[in-house]
């Protein structure tokens, strides 16, 4: 398929390019430009930049079909513009053996939409105790291996598995946090929860857990991403840990540079997160890092969770919130707050996730992958039930309306989307 | 933020939480609580207010007296009364809370008390109930306990006329306390001036402080020209995990005994919300002493809930 896009607004985060003009790709690759196209997009007031890469997508499959299927979440990584996405191994069963990791991708490949990138468990069923066959689950096609939020008390094992993941090169990606000083805790631990009556989790249970880690990382030299911080002591932490050249990358989600605990209002089940929303000073910090590059990328943190698992005491629902489809609308609206230029707001959700996976999309050059996002940074989102293509229909952002609407979707140079 | 206790005209149309109501509500629950304190000395203790309506007991957690107290008060109202020990029923068969509400919404319900182990539940459950259905909060997790909030108000009130010039002291586990959220919102709206916490750093939520209050950690400094003095109950099972050591200790620093009383204003009132561990947090001499108020309050719960069940199914 030989595909061109004319007249864009070409942004390509990667060199920082931004200006119009057109793209062409040819065998499933950017490439050079050529005559005879096959199929033309006018782009004329559209952005056209690479297709987004979010690094925290639960797809639900295999085990949890009544919360989500591959299809209905595959559809709604497209329509977001997400072209490749990593999911974590808390499936059912989890991401711990090489066969389920290639059906997942076998299921994923039939089904021609977003690239999937599996993230294998770290340790056998989650459980914290023995190490999954790092090697093999790698050959079956897992780009790192994680504890996704399933906890992990022994310290002794989490340095014998960064030890072992380092020696293969493997990267680790992991969430911090301290399982004895989460235990029971549901909101941050601070004045809204002390109003509400909800059992808190301190700032502290995460900057413990990533002193651990980072100590861990300067011991044996494993390779790690740390998932979804939340807290303004972990982006210092992390700050540091770059300017001493650790080899450490972070993210954090859509969520926590946007909303804070002050958001869970009358015990609104949607701010049920994982980490759960903490202070505004923690929120205005997170997005600053993003901003100034501390953080590296901006993830959806995509859970969809069925209604009834929402429609429960703030305490007793289930942590999540659905976000393929806001990945765009929210890095627009958190880029505009801190006054980035486009190139600088979509590189955290493009080729800065593209070196966190080590792959070669996310940017606009002849012989890249060739993905990409066709959006209208102006045109408004409603988001509704309705509206939203996940299975999932929790979010914190129903009834708002965001700027950025994608219009096209490819995905190695084929039309996946189209609105 | 829309308030989900009121309706389209700034009414109580259900009691979730003392926390965002205004002054002027929590003194027409006083006042219609005072007009009720007569009805139960009356030889014939019935007023027709709630004749012809249904009062659902929601009890989703065990308890004797709180239960009780509604169910007396909703009979006191004409009411017809129904009591469901949910802790061992539908809840054991796996039916989800909103369709344990919807049932009972079936059999035309008027009114829903409700009490549940989990903060905010009665706010889940006000958003799905029918609009001439009312769900009156009696006690979610640690959040809130309004009814006993508003007996406590009802309580100093009664001894001590106007909030405007008390120093009440609130001491105990507050970490886990309704009771204590429920008072300090009503203490702070009616405008008592200094609302004190005393207990172990352990037993105080974070940033408490927040909801207006000064914290103390010695019982004898924070008692000092008390007017009111509030004890809650210690749960036993607190008690030999890493929250406190033992009974005997917190005895010793927070237990309210003659001598830390005496340095209260002579004429203090102490309270307690019921099922008082004598010996642990109050010790008998005092409980049972001059300045005790803890009986009285017993009947002036009855009065505050008639109060609230009569002025949510009038709105």
């Amino acid at each position: 398929m030989k595909l061109h896009i004319k007249n864009g607004r070409v942004v390509d985060p990667a060199t920082g390019k931004d200006s119009v003009g057109d793209v062409y790709v040819s065998d499933g690759k950017i490439s050079e430009s050529f005559s005879k196209a096959e199929k033309t997009i006018d782009a004329k007031g559209l952005v056209v930049a690479p297709g987004f890469i979010d690094l925290a997508v639960r797809l639900r499959e295999p085990g949890q079909e009544y919360k989500a299927t591959l299809e209905s979440e595959m559809d709604a990584a497209v329509a977001g513009g997400v072209t490749s996405l990593a999911c974590p191994p808390d499936t059912d069963p989890p991401l711990d053996e090489p066969g389920l990791v290639d059906m997942l991708r076998r299921r994923a490949k039939a089904l021609t939409r977003a690239r999937v990138y599996p993230v294998g468990a770290l340790t056998v069923k989650l459980e914290g105790v023995g190490l999954t066959e790092m090697g093999q689950l790698a050959e079956a096609g897992c780009v790192a291996f994680s504890q996704a939020n399933a906890p992990l008390a022994d310290t002794q094992v989490l340095w014998r598995a960064l030890q072992y993941a380092a020696t293969f090169g493997f990267p680790v990606w992991l969430r911090a946090e301290d399982v004895w000083l989460a235990k029971g805790g549901v909101a941050h631990d601070g004045e809204v929860a002390t109003r509400l009556g909800l059992p808190g989790i301190p700032s502290f249970a995460e900057t413990i857990a990533l002193g651990t880690i980072l100590e861990l990382v300067r011991a044996t030299g494993a390779r790690v991403h740390l998932c979804r911080l939340s807290t303004a002591g972990a982006v210092e932490l992390v700050r540091r840990a770059k300017a001493e050249r650790l080899p450490v990358t972070c993210d954090v989600s859509v969520h926590h540079v946007h909303l804070c605990d002050v958001d869970l209002g009358y015990f609104d089940s949607h701010c049920r997160l994982e980490p759960p929303l903490r202070s505004q000073r923690d929120r205005d910090a997170l997005a600053r890092g993003l901003a100034d590059g501390a953080v590296d990328c901006l993830c959806s943190d995509h859970t969809p969770v069925d209604e009834d698992g929402k429609h429960r005491p703030f305490a007793e629902a289930e942590p999540g919130a659905t976000g393929l489809e806001l990945l765009l609308p929210l890095a627009l609206k958190w880029g505009a707050a801190h006054k980035l230029a486009l190139p600088a707001t979509l590189a955290r959700i493009t080729s800065e996730p593209a070196k966190v996976l080590g792959v070669a999309s996310g940017r606009i050059a002849p012989g890249a992958p060739g993905d990409l996002a066709i959006f209208d940074p102006n045109a408004m989102v409603r988001i509704a039930p309705e509206t939203l293509k996940s299975q999932g229909k929790n979010t914190p952002f129903l009834g708002h309306e965001l700027a950025g609407r994608v219009r096209y979707t490819v995905v190695a140079g084929n039309v996946v989307y189209e609105a | 933020m829309h308030n989900p206790q009121l309706n389209a005209n700034g009414e109580l149309q259900h009691l979730l939480s003392i926390e965002g109501l205004p002054r002027e509500i929590l003194t027409q629950i006083l006042d219609t609580a005072e007009s009720f304190a007569g009805v139960t000395e009356r030889e014939v203790k019935k007023v027709p207010l709630l004749r012809g309506k249904s009062v659902f007991n929601l009890f989703f957690e065990p308890s004797t007296r709180t239960r009780t107290t509604f169910e007396i008060a909703a009979k006191r109202l004409s009411a017809d009364v129904i009591n469901l020990n949910i802790a061992i029923s539908s809840q054991t068969k796996g039916e989800s809370l909103l369709d344990t509400v919807a049932n009972l919404s079936a059999m035309q319900a008027d009114i829903f008390v409700v009490r549940h182990a989990s903060s905010g539940a009665p706010f889940l459950i006000a958003r799905h109930v029918k609009p001439h259905e009312h769900v009156v909060n009696a006690g979610d997790g640690r959040h809130a306990h309004p009814t006993q909030g508003l007996l406590d108000l009802f309580t100093i009130r009664h001894y001590k006329k106007d909030f405007g010039k008390l120093t009440v002291a609130i001491v105990g586990d507050i970490l886990h306390s309704r009771v204590a959220r429920s008072l300090i919102h009503g203490l702070t709206t009616l405008g008592a001036p200094e609302v004190r916490v005393i207990g172990p750093q352990t037993l105080l939520p974070a940033g408490v402080e927040a909801l207006g209050v000064r914290v103390f950690h010695d019982m004898r400094e924070g008692l000092r020209g008390a007017d009111v003095v509030v004890m809650l109950r210690l749960q036993n099972e607190r008690m030999g995990g890493a929250l406190l050591p033992s009974a005997q200790e917190f005895n010793k620093h927070y237990g309210l005994s003659a001598d830390k009383l005496a340095l209260a204003k002579p004429d203090a009132i102490v309270m307690h919300p019921g099922t008082m561990n004598r010996g642990v947090e109050i010790d008998s001499s005092v409980a049972d002493g001059p300045h005790s108020v803890i009986l009285p309050q017993v009947p002036f719960g009855i009065a505050v809930r008639m109060a609230v069940m009569s002025i949510v199914a009038g709105n």
